[in-house]
């Protein structure tokens, strides 16, 4: 069996880097994977995806509407835009800073991301919502972002993998001079 | 052999490589840019890599490898190929000597094109096989069978991916380096009655092009290039092809369902006998394809043909959609209605609050932006024309800016603007065209404006980069893709070369500056040219980002309303600049009337 996982959010956020970590740790398992990734004309500031699946079996690197175990989504408009994706009772890991798109500030948009939380927190799924303004300011890097996102989801316990594999194909992946604050972000809110 | 972590681009020049590649020339286009990429990222020196001017000229280099002995690949996206067509039809009849791959990667829905255009339909046109990927493995192994194909019958073949399988990533099997093919290009050996077309040449060439082509029918049926998966015994079948096939496996898999599948991986010569072979006994086929209806037209011909009473479903049948991509759950759902099985549940819950929409815009401190603002400030109250092109600054196209009143194809915006001038003299026409697609085929376009003696204002967007694609040198950067620092063909003296009289270089950055040059420039006769100079902003770094000062801030709104850049936010009410996407162009300080907005770098109020 497969499992399925959909990253999304906006362009810029770090969303394919998360995907390739998945895949190179799925590799290093012997696992598997296949990925599929928004590319090119809305690079910046558009909506952005990563399908990613691990496992035997695979057809394809998309998946149909209900088939995720996991949504790990960068911002909250974008959590709700990809949860038909979702499978019932699936896991879904939702930064709460809403970014605004520059149609809305044009139009005087009061978008907050609030009412989206709000939906999502009445759906049937384990929601866990991460502050990630808050926690990159603690990590002290707006770019610790992802990192922060993917160990919540590793720890989820949804990914075939632990934090630690994870770390160390971070590790192989990342400039040296980033291992440190990308560990840290990996381990953001460990409270074992 | 072993297993890799790769980009459908990436495993298509791995395979090319493997298959004993001499010389890849390609044009940059989403989806196919990155393999041209991979080629010069891992090419040891062995192996000749250009970024041509444009899908011609890499054509016609690759034509020339080729008929030198050498193994060669030119690389576009589908439109590339209208580009590349005079040589390719030509380059049909004459035929190579080395394999020669033309990577032609097609855009269903269409994601970054201007045409839904199929390269199977052109393939059928110019009388190529044609090569249809469904895998990132298999495009992998795909691309060197069509080398060997090549090669054996001395002729251009096709390899058509489509985007799903170019951007998709794939745990891929591999070849070990001490596995790959080696080929020692002979050289070109003169024979005039070889390589120059003439048409009694031509003629000799038709007869046997049909006769190859026919016997290649034959020889793809057997080839194992289309397979039959599933019970074949059943009285209904599907016939599909590249995504599509991954996607009716996959919906077959959710639906627990057996049913037949015929993949076409050679969609031309179509493989009559094993479409035969697939239709006998079965009374209903669905075709479940992306773009023009390929197969279906084929196996409706196959039917007539053979007398079989098969019925054929598919786009011409209403079955599937015209246009557009196909998905997992659409093909999963045209499966279940031909087979009439029973769809998996899925929740329909509540209506989502309206979620804001994202479309792609210009980046914060993108000098694009402040072109367009500058010519907009500049034509105020004047009839004017803008005609637009393709690249980045397509996106000049939204509001607030709304600058692009056409755009065609690569290139068409100068002549375009020639063309409206002539039946709209009162109109003041300019053309917006960016420094790499000016190479590509706006300076053919320059020169016809001169001599018919055109009047406009043909304005060069120059941020020294090949922007939409993923910054890409071209012959104004002064960089090649073997590495070489070479001299930067400067496009001020070719446009004097051309014979346009006044070229200016401007910083649109500098607003007023720029806004002047706009007014002076364009009030002249005849055909003259603004070069507006900056960097993409993608590629400087950053300078500290615009400050506003809450105190002199009047809530105007002036800057957003007027720039419409990412990096102005509005928060509580009020203009705010998202520090994380201002890269300090200061542009902003320049459009507030009450100099609240501070920037360090960039250029301040035009000093």
């Amino acid at each position: 069996m497969a499992t399925n996982i959909l990253i999304c959010g906006v362009g810029g956020q770090g969303i394919v880097l998360t995907s390739k970590l998945i895949a190179a740790a799925a590799m290093e398992s012997g696992m598997p994977v296949m990925s599929a990734e928004t590319i090119g004309m809305a690079q910046k500031g558009g909506s952005v995806f990563s399908f990613l699946r691990v496992g035997e079996g695979l057809h394809c690197p998309m998946f149909a509407q209900g088939q995720a175990d996991i949504l790990i989504a960068f911002e909250p408009a974008e959590a709700v835009r990809m949860l038909p994706y979702l499978k019932k009772g699936g896991r879904i890991i939702v930064n709460t800073h809403a970014i605004m798109p520059v149609t809305a500030t044009l139009q005087g948009s009061d978008y907050t991301g609030t009412e989206m939380l709000e939906y999502l927190k009445k759906q049937e799924c384990e929601l866990t919502l991460i502050d990630g303004t808050k926690a990159c300011e603690e990590i002290g890097s707006p770019r610790a972002l992802n990192m922060i996102m993917l160990g919540q989801a590793v720890r989820s316990g949804v990914l075939p993998f632990t934090v630690g594999e994870i770390e160390e194909v971070m590790k192989k992946t990342v400039k040296p001079q980033f291992v440190e604050m990308n560990s840290k972000a990996l381990n953001y809110g460990d409270t074992k | 052999m072993h297993k890799e972590f790769l980009m459908g681009n990436a495993a298509i020049a791995r395979g090319a490589v493997a298959a004993g590649l001499n010389c890849v020339s390609g044009y940059p286009g989403t989806p196919s840019t990155e393999v041209l990429e991979t080629c010069a990222k891992i090419n040891d020196g062995s192996l000749y890599v250009e970024w041509s001017v444009n899908e011609k000229a890499a054509l016609e280099v690759g034509a020339g490898a080729a008929y030198s002995g050498a193994r060669a690949m030119v690389t576009m996206k589908q439109v590339g190929l209208n580009v590349a067509s005079d040589p390719l039809m030509s380059l049909a009849y004459i035929g190579v000597k080395g394999g020669m791959v033309i990577l032609v990667a097609d855009d269903p829905g269409p994601i970054s094109s201007q045409t839904e255009q199929d390269t199977r339909t052109f393939a059928m046109y110019s009388k190529l096989p044609c090569f249809d990927p469904s895998s990132v493995q298999e495009a992998y192994d795909m691309i060197q069978k069509a080398f060997e194909y090549s090669e054996k019958y001395h002729t251009p073949v096709l390899f058509r991916p489509t985007t799903r399988v170019c951007h998709g990533y794939a745990s891929v099997e591999v070849k070990d380096e001490n596995e790959y093919s080696v080929n020692k290009p002979e050289g070109f050996v003169r024979d005039p009655s070889k390589w120059v077309i003439f048409p009694r040449l031509s003629f000799r060439a038709h007869t046997e092009i049909e006769k190859r082509n026919t016997e290649l029918s034959e020889i793809f049926s057997e080839s194992g290039l289309n397979p039959v998966s599933g019970e074949n015994g059943q009285m209904i079948g599907v016939v599909t092809h590249g995504i599509s096939y991954a996607y009716t496996m996959e919906a077959l898999s959710t639906l627990g369902a057996d049913m037949p599948v015929l993949k076409v991986g050679t969609p031309f010569p179509f493989p009559e006998q094993a479409a035969v072979g697939f239709l006998k006994g079965k009374q209903e086929v669905l075709c479940i394809e992306e773009l023009d209806p390929v197969i279906e037209r084929g196996l409706t011909f196959v039917c007539g043909k053979y007398g079989l009473s098969t019925k054929i479903y598919g786009k011409l049948t209403g079955h599937i959609p015209a246009a557009g991509e196909n998905t997992v759950a659409s093909v999963m759902k045209v499966i279940a209605d031909f087979g009439k099985l029973a769809l998996p549940e899925t929740a329909s819950p509540e209506t989502p609050p309206a979620l804001p929409v994202r479309p792609p815009v210009l980046c914060a401190g993108c000098p694009h932006r402040a072109s367009f603002f500058a010519v907009k400030t500049a034509m105020q109250g004047q009839k004017s024309v803008f005609c637009g092109d393709i690249g980045c600054y397509t996106l000049g196209n939204a509001m607030p800016l709304d600058m692009v009143d056409t755009c065609l194809c690569m290139g068409a915006g100068v002549n375009i603007a020639q063309g409206i001038g002539r039946f709209d003299p009162d109109t003041t026409c300019f053309s917006f065209v960016g420094d790499s697609t000016f190479f590509a085929s706006a300076i053919t376009g320059a020169v016809n404006a001169v001599y018919n003696q055109a009047d406009m204002t043909l304005v060069i967007l120059d941020n020294s980069t090949t922007a939409m694609t993923g910054h890409q040198p071209h012959p104004g950067t002064g960089k090649t893709m073997m590495g070489d620092i070479v001299e930067k063909i400067d496009i001020t003296a070719v446009l004097k070369g051309v014979g346009v009289k006044t070229v200016e270089t401007v910083d649109p950055l500098n607003l007023k500056a720029a806004v002047e040059c706009v007014k002076r420039v364009s009030a002249e006769k005849g055909v003259k040219a603004i070069i507006f100079k900056s960097p993409c902003a993608v590629l400087i770094k950053p300078e500290k980002p615009a400050h506003i000062d809450e105190d002199k801030c009047r809530n105007c709104k002036r800057c957003v309303k007027l720039l419409g850049c990412p990096g102005i936010v509005m928060k509580d009410g009020r203009p705010f600049i998202e520090n994380s996407l201002c890269t300090g162009c200061g542009l902003c300080s320049q459009v507030c009337p009450f100099d609240a907005i501070d920037v360090k770098g960039g250029v301040k109020n035009g000093n």
